[in-house]
C-alpha cells in the first residue's frame, strides 16, 4: 500500500477529484493549507503598509491506494492538477505499513 | 376691455366700502379667529414636518455609530479583537447617552459663558415638547436634544479607532466619561452653544463656521486619537509583525452606512426639513463621491492598485472634510473639497504615518483629525450666503460668508476655531489619559494583549466555527 499526498493549487480541486473518480479512486481526504515552495509569495497593501504573503493558500490531498495502481493514480493526478507555472505543488509517496478499517476489523487492502 | 377692469376695480373697493360696515362687528372676530386657525394649522403642519424629518436624522446619525462605525472599525482589526472594536462603539451608545440625560446636555446647550453652558437642564429638566426658539423653533426641544445626543455618541467612538487592540476596557469607559466631559461637551457649546466663543449665529465673539461638527466632532476626535496612538504606545509587534484587516467586507458594509447615516448627520443639522437642509444633503453626496475617487487615484497612481480599503478610506474623509462646509457651499465646491480630502487623507495615512512610525490602529487621526482640519479652512473659503442665509446686518442684508464671498476674514476666524479644537484636544486628552493611567493604567497587559482583547476584556471570541 502507498499513501499519496499531494500540494495542489485550490482552484484545481474539483479537476483532480474529477479525474479520480473517473478511473475509480473513491475515498479520499482533503484540507486546506498553507504553504510555498519556490514560488515567491505576493504583496498586500492595506492604506499604505506592505505586507509580503509568502505562505500561499494550498489544497492538501491524501489518499491511501493499493501498490499495483501508483503509477496510473500519480499520472492521472499530475495531469489533472497541472497548469504548468510555478506553484502547480508536488506530490510525496509514502510506504503504508498497514490499514485497518474502524468498521469491522478489515485489514490491509481489503480496508482501503 | 381696460375699462372694464378699471371699472371694475373701482367697484369693488366702493361696494364694499357699503357692505364693511354693516357686518364688521361679526366678520372680523370670525376672520381673526378663521385667521389664527390658519397660522396655527400651518405652524403645526411645519413642526409636524420638521420634527419628523429631525426624529428620522437622529435615528440616522445613532446608525453611524452601530453599525456603522462598529462595522467599519471592527473589520480593520486582526480576528482576536473585533468584539473588543464593536465594543467601543457599541458601549457608548449607552454611556455617554446616560452622560448626556444628566448633565450633558446642559453643559452643552444650557445659558453659560462662552466655554461652558450652565446648569439649567441638569436630568433634562425643562426640556420638554416645547421648542427652544434659541436653537430650532419648529421642533420640540427634545427632538434637538436627542438628535444632538448622537452627535455625542459617535466622537469618541471615532477615537476609539487609535487606540483599538491595545487599550484596557475598564480605561477606556473611564477615559471616554472623562474626555467627553471635559473636551467634547465645551468645544459643542463654543461652536453651537448660545453665546458660545464660537459661535457665528448665536452670539459668539469668533464667528467660526461649522455646519455638523468639523471642529466639534472631528477636528477633536481625530486629534485625539493621535495623542491616544503616542501615548499609549505601538501595538505588540507594529510595524513588523503582520495586521492585515480582518474582513473588509464588514468594513465596506459599513462604510456605506456612515455614507448613508452622513445625510442625517449634515442636512439635518440644518435643524428643519428645509432648502438648507438639501444643501448640506447635496453637498455631502458630492464631497464623499469626489473623495472617494480623489483616494482612489492617488493610491493606483502612487500604489499601482485602487483597494476597496481605499476607496471606502477616501469616502470617510471627504465625509469628514465636507461636515463644517455642508450647508455653507454649492455643489462644485464641495465635490472640490472632497477630492482634495480624499488625496490629503491618502497621503496623511500612507507617506506622513510610515515617517513618523505612530500606529494609529486605524487612521482616527489620518482620516478625521487630517480631514476636519483641511474641511474646517476650506469652509472659509467656500462659504457662500447664496447658500446660507443666516447672517444679516441690522437692515437684513446678507453679509458676506467665505473667502468667494469677499470676506477673507473669515479664513482667520475659521483657523482661531481650528487652533482651539486642537489646543483643548491635545491638552484635555493628555492630562486625562495622564488621570486614567495613574488610577487604572490604560494600557493592556503583555498576555491580555497577545491572547487578544476579546477573550481578556470580554470573555468570548467572536468566530466560533467549529463549536
Amino acid at each position: 500500500m502507498k499513501k499519496i499526498e499531494a500540494i495542489i493549487q485550490p482552484h484545481k480541486l474539483d479537476q483532480v477529484k474529477e479525474a479520480l473518480k473517473a478511473i475509480g479512486v473513491d475515498g479520499m481526504t482533503i484540507s486546506e493549507v498553507r504553504g510555498h515552495g519556490r514560488q515567491k509569495g505576493h504583496k498586500e497593501v492595506y492604506r499604505g503598509m506592505e505586507y509580503d504573503v509568502d505562505l500561499l493558500p494550498k489544497v492538501k490531498l491524501e489518499l491511501v491506494i493499493p501498490e499495483n495502481r501508483l503509477d496510473e493514480i500519480t499520472r492521472t493526478l499530475v495531469a489533472a492538477a497541472r497548469t504548468g507555472k510555478i506553484g502547480d505543488g508536488k506530490i510525496f509517496v509514502y510506504d503504508v505499513a498497514d490499514a485497518i478499517r474502524i468498521r469491522n476489523d478489515d485489514t490491509g487492502e481489503a480496508a482501503l | 376691455m381696460n375699462q372694464i377692469k378699471r371699472l371694475c376695480c373701482c367697484a369693488f373697493p366702493v361696494l364694499a366700502a357699503f357692505a364693511i360696515p354693516a357686518l364688521a362687528q361679526n366678520v372680523s372676530t370670525s376672520v381673526d379667529a378663521k385667521l389664527a386657525i390658519l397660522e396655527a394649522s400651518s405652524k403645526a403642519a411645519q413642526s409636524a414636518g420638521d420634527n419628523a424629518f429631525m426624529l428620522i436624522c437622529a435615528a440616522l446619525v445613532l446608525m453611524m455609530t452601530g453599525p456603522g462605525l462598529a462595522l467599519f472599525y471592527g473589520g480593520l482589526v486582526r480576528p482576536k479583537n473585533v468584539l473588543s472594536t464593536m465594543m467601543h462603539s457599541f458601549i457608548l451608545m449607552a454611556v455617554v447617552t446616560v452622560l448626556w440625560a444628566v448633565y450633558g446636555y446642559s453643559l452643552a446647550f444650557g445659558q453659560g459663558n462662552p466655554f461652558i453652558g450652565g446648569f439649567q437642564y441638569l436630568f433634562l429638566n425643562g426640556v420638554g415638547v416645547a421648542p427652544n426658539t434659541d436653537y430650532a423653533a419648529t421642533i420640540p426641544q427634545q427632538t434637538f436634544m436627542i438628535y444632538q445626543l448622537m452627535f455625542a455618541i459617535i466622537t469618541p467612538a471615532l477615537i476609539s479607532g487609535a487606540f483599538a487592540e491595545r487599550m484596557k476596557f475598564s480605561a477606556m469607559l473611564l477615559f471616554t466619561v472623562l474626555w467627553t466631559t471635559v473636551v467634547y461637551f465645551p468645544m459643542a457649546h463654543m461652536v453651537w452653544g448660545k453665546g458660545g466663543l464660537l459661535n457665528a449665529f448665536l452670539g459668539g465673539s469668533i464667528p467660526c463656521f461649522d455646519f455638523a461638527g468639523g471642529t466639534v466632532v472631528h477636528i477633536t476626535s481625530g486629534v485625539s486619537a493621535l495623542v491616544c496612538a503616542l501615548y499609549l504606545g505601538k501595538r505588540l509587534g507594529f510595524p513588523k509583525e503582520p495586521m492585515k484587516p480582518h474582513n473588509l467586507v464588514m468594513s465596506v458594509i459599513g462604510a456605506c452606512l456612515l455614507w448613508v447615516g452622513w445625510f442625517g448627520f449634515n442636512a439635518g443639522s440644518a435643524l428643519a426639513a428645509s432648502g438648507l437642509a438639501t444643501s448640506a444633503f447635496v453637498a455631502t453626496h458630492f464631497g464623499a463621491a469626489a473623495a472617494t475617487l480623489g483616494w482612489s487615484l492617488a493610491e493606483w497612481w502612487r500604489m499601482g492598485k485602487p483597494s476597496i480599503l481605499g476607496a471606502i478610506s477616501g469616502c470617510v474623509a471627504g465625509l469628514v472634510a465636507i461636515t463644517p462646509a455642508s450647508g455653507f457651499v454649492r455643489p462644485f465646491p464641495a465635490m472640490l473639497i472632497g477630492f482634495a480630502a480624499g488625496v490629503f487623507c491618502f497621503f496623511m495615512v500612507t507617506a506622513v504615518k510610515s515617517k513618523f512610525g505612530y500606529d494609529d490602529t486605524l487612521d482616527a487621526f489620518g482620516v478625521h483629525g487630517a480631514g476636519g482640519t483641511l474641511g474646517a479652512l476650506l469652509t472659509g473659503v467656500f462659504a457662500t450666503n447664496a447658500i446660507n442665509e443666516g447672517l444679516k446686518d441690522s437692515s437684513g442684508k446678507l453679509l458676506p460668508l467665505g473667502l468667494v464671498d469677499g470676506n477673507p476674514a473669515q479664513l482667520g476666524n475659521q483657523l482661531v476655531g481650528v487652533l482651539i479644537s486642537w489646543v483643548l484636544a491635545i491638552v484635555g486628552t493628555l492630562i486625562i489619559l495622564k488621570i486614567v493611567d495613574m488610577l487604572i493604567g490604560v494600557r493592556a497587559s503583555r498576555e491580555d494583549e497577545i491572547d487578544g482583547l476579546d477573550l481578556s476584556m470580554h470573555g468570548e471570541e467572536a468566530y466560533n466555527l467549529e463549536a
